[in-house]
């Protein structure tokens, strides 16, 4: 499986988001090519359509897709828990669901 | 930065109720101004939101008013203009004030660095408690310590707050 762990370092919520993708990825017990790509400038951020930060692909398809209608920029990422709150930190139950998904696609 | 002890500048900025606040008028009728550098877009801000709401909710009864301030260049992040400020406000029911520091003259007076960013002035203006809301960004069940809260009690009852400057965690200040 491959994993693109996309980040802005002005935002200080990635190492909690990595930490949750190896916890995910260990309870899974995956074995996972992750690349840890630092986004820099507004260029990067659009060639990777970067919506903020963290971003976190699986086999090219972005863990949470609300982040396609987004503009790509130097940003912290929204993103929503699933009891409805908003957070700058994707879920371990969103990041699980995206990789089972990838699974199964596999 | 401003620190603990010193005297906050003055300001005076447009609202979204359609009004002017200075801060001096501000002080001459509370016993406590919260002063915190927000915006609408930050997720941290997000998570912080509600309790923003219940903080000014809470101690709007013994003097306190909880006062946002938006800085940040709303050209490179547009949900942070004036219009959408007056929109999140609306659609959020905020019961606090929510300013427009559109020169980001302010934020850089106050020393301000990331939203949200909690500057507490007691009844002369003077800073004394500076950084965090609480601890926990991401849980408000799981917060072990009420920064914000805890300071504000110790200024109401004329101490000195235990812990008077914390980290501010959040988005950084879109600076132009």
């Amino acid at each position: 499986m491959r994993i693109h762990f996309l980040y802005w370092a002005e935002c200080p919520s990635h190492p909690e988001a990595w930490q949750r993708l190896q916890r995910v990825l260990t309870e899974l017990g995956l074995q996972a090519e992750i690349e840890r790509i630092e986004i820099r400038t507004d260029e990067e951020a659009e060639h990777w359509k970067f919506p903020g930060s963290p971003t976190i692909l699986v086999e090219g398809r972005d863990i949470d897709p609300t982040g396609a209608g987004l503009p790509s920029r130097l940003t912290c990422r929204l993103y929503h828990l699933e009891n409805g709150r908003p957070s700058p930190v994707p879920s371990e139950t969103m990041i699980r669901r995206a990789l089972e998904a990838a699974l199964k696609e596999s | 930065m401003l620190e603990i002890g010193q005297k906050a500048p003055d300001f005076t900025l447009p609202g979204v109720d359609g009004v002017e606040h200075s801060l001096a008028d501000l002080l001459a009728r509370h016993q406590a101004v919260v002063v915190i550098f927000s915006c609408n877009h930050c997720p941290y801000v997000r998570a912080w939101e509600d309790r923003m709401i219940a903080i000014q909710r809470d101690y709007a009864d013994r003097g306190v008013v909880l006062v946002a301030i938006n800085p940040n260049d709303a050209v490179k992040y547009p949900e942070d203009d004036f219009e959408s400020m007056k929109k999140r406000a609306a659609e959020r029911g905020f019961n606090f004030l929510y300013l427009r520091d559109e020169s980001q003259d302010v934020a850089r007076a106050y020393g301000a660095t990331h939203t949200p960013h909690v500057f507490l002035l007691d009844a002369s203006g003077t800073l004394r408690y500076r950084g965090a809301i609480d601890d926990n960004y991401s849980d408000p069940d799981a917060v072990e310590f009420s920064y914000l809260r805890d300071a504000l009690e110790a200024v109401l009852a004329g101490r000195d707050p235990e812990r008077a400057v914390t980290d501010a965690v959040g988005c950084t200040v879109k600076w132009k």
